[in-house]
């Protein structure tokens, strides 16, 4: 076991890209889905209040008396601009790619108003108050998307108020699939960076807690039973101790190791935890605590594949038991 | 609510610089350095602390689980009481105070940290909308400003000139807060999302935040002179941007109600206003006039660490009532487009 002092200077920063991507389930209630089915028939539903106003979009649940909200109505695709801004560069998974305007548009027969974008040739031939009508998406699913955007519409609005409405449609839409994905630039931080940077030269390097003295593989920065941040840079292993294990029997998606292995917790020698690792080049059925280890690099050399034995004695329980 | 029975007060505050990236420190490590300057000026450790809380969203840096890794800087095991929101730090503040009046606690140390640089702050925030009718079109953070914004103009509460002198009065006044991210005045720049312009917008950034509380005569303790919380309260709007009137704030309104910032006046405002046009409703809605020192430390136009941004207010009006600069003043914090959720606190300094 070495000890070096932490580097004057931090370490070159690593970064690497991290795209956390995921898509949404989401089942709806009656009204939701009334409103979005109509959508994908190119009718536009609202629901009347306790009050008698009508909401366009159409909630589950009255925003003033919070009561429980199911007589819908029909309102007119073509309504009137509330407020808007004018969106110069629009972004991914915006409903244009050109420039438009976010609308605020309270459709004719609604009193509330909807989010959409607005089409329009430049922001001098957007205002508030101008009449606007949807314009629909050619393919439609059953989703706030199935209206592409408005566009600027000259006619007045249609006599008569709103249309009581059953909501019933054929095939109605029951749960919407929202993709999300957002993007990062990922940078671990001081402590994992030299770690990481340690183990590409085949070295496993821990932290130690200046106040408890407790090395910590892999380190996270601090202490969390002193709060201070660990500071003295300590080699550990590369031979260490398994102080428990589990059988894996279900094979993971897009891991390619065959079934049964053995996934442990190794004590590397001198760390004052353990960490993780694969069990090869043993029978899955003769791992067992006190096994002691060493790793096996992966091909690139940057970071340990698995682990496999050394063919030393077990190690005494009593030596790893504080590890467990 | 107002405070039944018990004082309770902020009694130290510390923040960390705000900068447009941190790529050289992980979260905790961003974290730990406030943690500690917030224990030293009050000479506690972290076992002398009754309660601990935190606010944070794991989805600005994308990196799951953060704010347990977060809680290695408090020093938190063997296991400490604990809790965390996924919100700004001023609510983790709000249930620390809940927890200091019911008397199980005497001592509460409250932090939050965001760390905006490694994704992209705009699309992120489209994440917390309506799922079913508004996420899907992605609308970013300053888009839904814009809305509110251009809605200001229309009715006549605001131009864009005034907004611009706004922008400039912040970031000048911001040259005297050393932890400040964008100070000095300068061009408004070309717009973002019009009518809203760079300037009218607030610095994207990293940063940290914690305040420790304290009960009654531990708080005498820990103080000179203790910035006691007289009340606080949070209210919510409707969900719909489309339902909402977006020149007012009525949940602001109504928290500084039940707060009781209206039973006398505040020398001085902490605003959580991202956005300049955001402070315009802000200050129209509590009626706060020009006797009102608004935002001395810049307010988040100078340095908007998301999740921490609003308990920055709290600390700063907290610190002008350390500092004597205040004896009783309003601290605001929000969460959500448009101003969407509101929390109003009272903070008074013993009389001199």
């Amino acid at each position: 076991m070495t000890v070096t002092p932490s580097p004057p200077s931090p370490p070159d920063i690593l970064r690497a890209p991290l795209i956390v991507e995921f898509p949404f389930t989401r089942s709806l209630g009656p009204v939701q889905s009334a409103f979005l089915t109509g959508l994908r028939e190119r009718v536009v539903l609202g629901v009347r209040t306790e009050a008698g106003g009508v909401l366009v979009p159409p909630v589950e649940y009255d925003p003033e008396t919070a009561a429980e909200l199911s007589e819908l109505v029909e309102v007119a695709p073509t309504g009137t601009v509330t407020t808007w801004a004018w969106n110069p560069e629009p972004r991914r998974g915006q409903p244009l790619a050109t420039p438009f305007a976010w609308a605020l548009v309270r459709l004719d027969g609604a009193d509330t108003a909807l989010l959409h974008a607005l089409d329009a040739p430049g922001p001098d031939a957007v205002r508030t108050g101008m009449r606007v009508r949807i314009r629909w998406s050619a393919e439609r699913t059953g989703a706030i998307t199935d209206i592409a955007c408005f566009e600027p519409y000259e006619g007045a609005a249609p006599e008569g108020g709103p249309a009581p409405h059953a909501g019933e449609f054929d095939e109605p839409v029951t749960g919407i699939v929202a993709p999300a994905r957002l993007d990062y630039t990922y940078s671990p931080g001081r402590a994992q960076t030299r770690y990481l940077q340690a183990l590409s030269e085949r070295r496993t390097v821990g932290e130690r807690c200046p106040s408890c003295a407790k090395v910590y593989v892999p380190p996270r920065g601090a202490c969390p039973t002193c709060g201070v941040a660990t500071t003295d840079r300590v080699e550990v292993g590369p031979r260490g101790t398994v102080t428990t294990f589990c059988i894996v029997n279900i094979k993971a998606k897009n891991l390619d190791i065959e079934v049964p292995y053995v996934y442990a917790h190794i004590a590397l020698d001198g760390a004052g935890l353990a960490l993780h690792g694969r069990i090869g080049g043993i029978p899955y059925d003769q791992v067992r605590m006190g096994l002691r280890v060493e790793p096996v690099w992966s091909d690139d050399g940057r970071y340990p594949d698995h682990y496999r034995p050394t063919g030393e004695p077990d190690a005494d329980y009593d030596t790893y038991k504080e590890l467990l | 609510m107002s405070a039944p029975g018990r004082d309770v007060a902020i009694v130290a505050f510390a923040q960390s610089d705000h900068r447009r990236r941190t790529d050289d420190v992980s979260e905790v490590e961003m974290v730990m350095p406030v943690l500690h300057e917030v224990l030293r000026q009050t000479g506690l450790r972290t076992s002398d602390i009754g309660f601990t809380c935190s606010g944070s969203s794991d989805y600005l840096a994308g990196r799951a689980f953060s704010f347990t890794m977060a809680l290695d800087g408090v020093g938190a095991w063997p296991p400490i009481s604990e809790s965390h929101v996924e919100m700004d730090g001023a609510w983790a503040l709000y249930e620390a105070w809940v927890k200091l009046l019911t008397g199980e606690a005497d001592t509460a140390l409250v932090y939050s940290y965001g760390k905006s640089s490694p994704g992209s702050v705009r699309d992120v925030l489209t994440r917390q909308l309506d799922p079913y009718y508004v996420a899907p079109l992605w609308p970013d953070s300053v888009a839904l400003a814009a809305l509110q914004a251009q809605a200001l103009v229309d009715a006549g509460h605001t131009d864009e000139a005034a907004l611009a002198a706004l922008a400039a009065r912040r970031r000048t006044d911001a040259a005297a807060n050393p932890h400040a991210q964008v100070t000095g005045a300068r061009p408004q720049g070309d717009y973002v999302v019009a009518p809203l312009r760079t300037g009218d917008c607030p610095p994207i950034g990293d940063g940290a935040a914690a305040v420790i509380l304290a009960a009654g005569d531990r708080a005498r303790e820990l103080c000179a002179r203790p910035a006691w919380i007289r009340g606080m309260d949070h209210r919510v709007e409707a969900h719909s941007l489309g339902v909402r009137d977006l020149t007012d704030s009525p949940s602001t309104r109504l928290a500084a109600e039940r707060a009781g910032v209206f039973e006398r006046p505040v020398d001085t405002a902490e605003l959580h206003a991202p956005f300049t046009s955001q402070e315009v409703v802000l200050a129209k809605a509590l009626g706060l006039g020009d006797d009102v020192r608004i935002n001395p430390s810049g307010g988040a136009l100078a340095a908007n660490p998301v999740m921490a941004a609003g308990l920055l207010r709290l600390g700063e009006a907290a610190a002008a009532v350390h500092r004597g600069d205040s004896d009783r003043a309003l601290a605001h914090a929000t969460s959500g487009p448009c101003l969407q959720q509101n929390l109003v606190a009272v903070l008074e300094g013993d009389p001199r």
